[in-house]
């Protein structure tokens, strides 16, 4: 199976999707020219042309807002967001158009829309470019969440994304573009709404997505050389959430430990928190953990960077606690 | 923060205990599973290993002192702190009279606490230091335990109070109930209706009617006989028994016995009990009966690899089976003074677990009793019972057809049909007959 970048899947389901459907475009700042600001839309111009690889100035709320128009009278946009961050000045568009037409217009105008970009913090980009906004998104009806940690999820799930009615947003991560994974040839699809448990094990549920997933997979690692069994569940989608999928792996592990680089307070992590406990009440063997963000504005200076975020270290102390050992 | 060391239950029937001894002092600090004092329970002086770990700051009961299970006996936490209004509330605690429980607890509940966060939060946006709130205190006396090991207990009618949690600040949790478990599996007194000799007749009480007060009364279950009441009823349904009896002469094992003490007079062990001769006959007939010396176990029959027998031996609520472990390469000698061992560990509650536990094959006998024959409960993972008569004078027609006056002992075997078959059992006591009969077989 040949070994592909997470950008290069992204790209290669962008391609198919837009080969298999006209009405699919693509617009956003410098996603044209520029091949993209982290060369996701590399080669899309040179292939689909202007009509369909669109450079918008830098108006976060007006191309946001031009796409769900496009999508309210038939195209399926795709808008990349530069980062994520800057889809705050965007967030109207997101929050009253996107997510609210389909129900207020009583089912007749869907909004077939993609947002994308890379979300959470990166390295050096300081306390405004830094940030997650995986609560944010996810606190909203009416739109689907998802965040994919590997090249193969990434390319189905985009897939998947674009053939879905309503607005999907999709999560990214500036590190993650050039991580590789296998990535089938043949066309496939991952639909939205599935967990995947990356990693079976029987004493600790490790419950994370996208970026996380790497610190994750390398935690359960070490527990597992220490002679810890630790089932590792990535979410892919956080909205459509697969409860199923998450109260499974508890109620067979007894523990749960989230890790949500995020800040704590009312994010998705601690939301997931409360579902768990209400759900698997029974079955905890101790209160579920969250390793977060600290609850700070990201700081500059790189060590305290790294240090108010989740670590491998972190995850492991966490889910020793819950196994109290 | 500073947390109460409370009076746990160190026995299944424990109410109320008495501290022996403090190994700890006011000032010295404690680590997890520190033993920091021994508490004397209704059944045996247990070590008091801590649970809450810091600085031993008060004692509140003293050498000698009482506390009922569940009440403070002293406070664990930080050197310095303040603890005055533990103090208090421990005071008010002991009286009876106390304010109602509660009352001045904090208002969150445990759960808030649940969702941790990695670290300790930082200044907020204000830049203002955010103090970390300590999560709430359960209340003293309040069991602290996981749901799951709250639910496992309900599911296998375990009481949570008898069991020493291993989690932060003594909560119980999945690996606790775990142990419970296997001890409860292998719990010894599933025995029979058997009292050994010796113990016995201090545990009979003689009240002068069958209560004080001529009315009915009504007596709680303590945790032994409950356990008891759950195991034999347990054996009794499940294992189908059969019975087969057999009356031998005991005549040349007695006369084995006399000569063997009267080589022995000065051992201060005193006299080797007509029990360790039977617990070697038995074991010598389980070597050519492997099959009477195993265990049921739904899908499979598990043969054991040594004879650990046990001895049902009664206590003053209930009844225990010392085990005698690998009696096959033991002599008769040897296995009396270990049994006698364990006797004054019955007599001075120091018997473990470990040591009433996982026998292969029971021995009960009410001889002394005066009872001529009974049947016993079978006491698992065992297979079979041997329920021991007394040893009495009777006239037995020989083989000859004359009447001679014989030691006769009547000997009954109880066996799990799932194991033994009639005819193994039969085989297995007919053989079992004749080296108590022919002692010197035992050599050939």
């Amino acid at each position: 199976m040949p070994v592909i970048a997470f950008r290069q899947a992204l790209k290669d389901a962008m391609d198919e999707e837009m080969a298999r459907d006209q009405n699919v475009i693509l617009m956003g700042e410098e996603v044209a020219q520029y091949n993209g600001a982290y060369k996701v839309s590399q080669g899309l111009l040179d292939k689909y042309g202007p009509e369909r690889i669109i450079d918008t100035p830098i108006t976060e709320e007006g191309f946001t807002g031009v796409g769900i128009g496009a999508a309210l009278v038939g195209l399926r946009p795709i808008v990349e967001w530069m980062t994520v961050n800057f889809s705050a000045q965007a967030f109207d568009q997101v929050l009253n158009n996107a997510a609210k037409m389909l129900y207020m217009s009583g089912g007749q105008l869907k909004v077939p829309i993609v947002f994308r970009g890379p979300n959470g913090p990166a390295e050096y980009l300081a306390s405004q470019h830094s940030q997650s906004f995986q609560a944010f998104y996810s606190h909203i009806p009416g739109i689907k969440v998802v965040a994919p940690s590997t090249p193969h999820d990434a390319k189905g799930m985009l897939k998947s994304a674009i053939r879905d009615d309503n607005p999907v947003i999709f999560l990214e991560g500036e590190m993650m573009y050039a991580w590789k994974g296998e990535v089938p040839d043949e066309e496939y699809l991952i639909p939205l709404g599935k967990a995947e448990v990356k990693r079976t094990g029987e004493e600790v549920t490790l419950i994370s997505f996208s970026r996380s997933m790497q610190m994750v997979l390398e935690a359960a690692e070490v527990l597992e050389k220490e002679g810890y069994s630790a089932e590792v569940l990535d979410l892919r989608s956080l909205r459509p959430l697969d409860e199923e999928a998450v109260f499974a792996s508890v109620v067979k592990t007894n523990r749960c430990v989230i890790i949500d680089n995020d800040w704590p307070m009312a994010s998705f992590g601690s939301y997931l928190g409360w579902l768990i406990s209400k759900n698997c009440f029974d079955s905890l063997d101790a209160p579920v953990e969250l390793v977060a963000m600290e609850d700070v504005p990201m700081p500059y200076n790189h060590t305290l960077e790294l240090a108010v975020q989740p670590s491998m270290e972190k995850i492991v102390t966490a889910a020793k606690r819950v196994m109290y050992v | 923060m500073a947390e109460q060391v409370l009076m746990l239950a160190l026995s299944p029937t424990m109410e109320e205990g008495t501290i022996v001894t403090w190994h700890k002092k006011e000032g010295d600090s404690v680590a997890q599973s520190d033993i920091i004092c021994e508490v004397e329970t209704d059944k045996a002086t247990m070590e008091y290993e801590a649970v809450n770990e810091g600085t031993l700051l008060k004692i509140l009961v003293a050498e000698g002192g009482k506390a009922k299970v569940g009440e403070p006996i002293a406070v664990v936490g930080e050197p310095g702190e303040d603890i005055s209004g533990m103090l208090k509330e421990a005071e008010q605690k002991a009286e009876p009279a106390a304010q109602a429980p509660g009352a001045s607890e904090p208002a969150a509940s445990p759960e808030s606490a649940a969702l941790q966060v990695e670290a300790a939060p930082a200044a907020g946006p204000t830049g203002a230091a955010v103090t970390t709130p300590s999560a709430p205190q359960v209340p003293a006396g309040q069991l602290k335990a996981s749901p799951l090991a709250r639910k496992m207990a309900t599911e296998h009618s375990i009481d949570m109070r008898v069991l020493r949690g291993s989690g932060p600040a003594g909560r119980i949790v999945k690996r606790d109930i775990e142990k419970a478990l296997r001890q409860v599996a292998s719990y010894g007194p599933a025995a029979a209706v058997g009292v050994q000799g010796p113990i016995a007749p201090a545990f009979i009480p003689s009240a002068a009617g069958p209560t004080a007060s001529g009315k009915d009364e009504r007596i709680p279950v303590s945790g032994i006989r409950k356990i008891i009441a759950q195991r034999l009823a347990e054996s009794k349904f499940s294992a189908p028994h059969y019975y087969l009896r057999i009356d031998v002469d005991a005549g040349e094992m007695m006369a084995a016995r006399q000569r063997l003490n009267a080589r022995l007079p000065k051992d201060p062990a005193g006299k080797v009990s007509p029990n360790a001769f039977l617990i070697k006959f038995v074991s010598e007939t389980l070597k050519k009966y492997p099959v009477v010396n195993s265990s049921w176990q739904t899908d499979e029959i598990l043969r054991f690899g040594k004879i650990d027998i046990a001895l049902a031996v009664a206590q003053e609520d209930g009844l225990i089976t010392p085990v005698v472990r690998g009696c096959g390469s033991k002599g008769i000698v040897q296995i009396d003074r270990e049994l006698k061992n364990l006797i004054d560990k019955v007599r001075s509650n120091k018997l473990t677990p470990e040591e009433y536990s996982g026998a292969t094959f029971t021995i009960s006998s009410l001889g002394t009793s005066g009872i001529l024959e009974f049947t016993a409960i079978i006491n698992p993972p065992g297979s079979a019972i041997l329920a021991v008569g007394r040893i009495h004078k009777a006239p037995v027609v020989g083989d000859d057809g004359t009447i001679g006056v014989r030691s006769q002992m009547m000997l009954t075997l109880s066996c799990d049909h799932r194991v033994i078959d009639g005819a193994v059992g039969a085989a297995f006591l007919s053989d079992l007959k004749a080296f108590i009969e022919y002692p010197i077989d035992l050599l050939y």
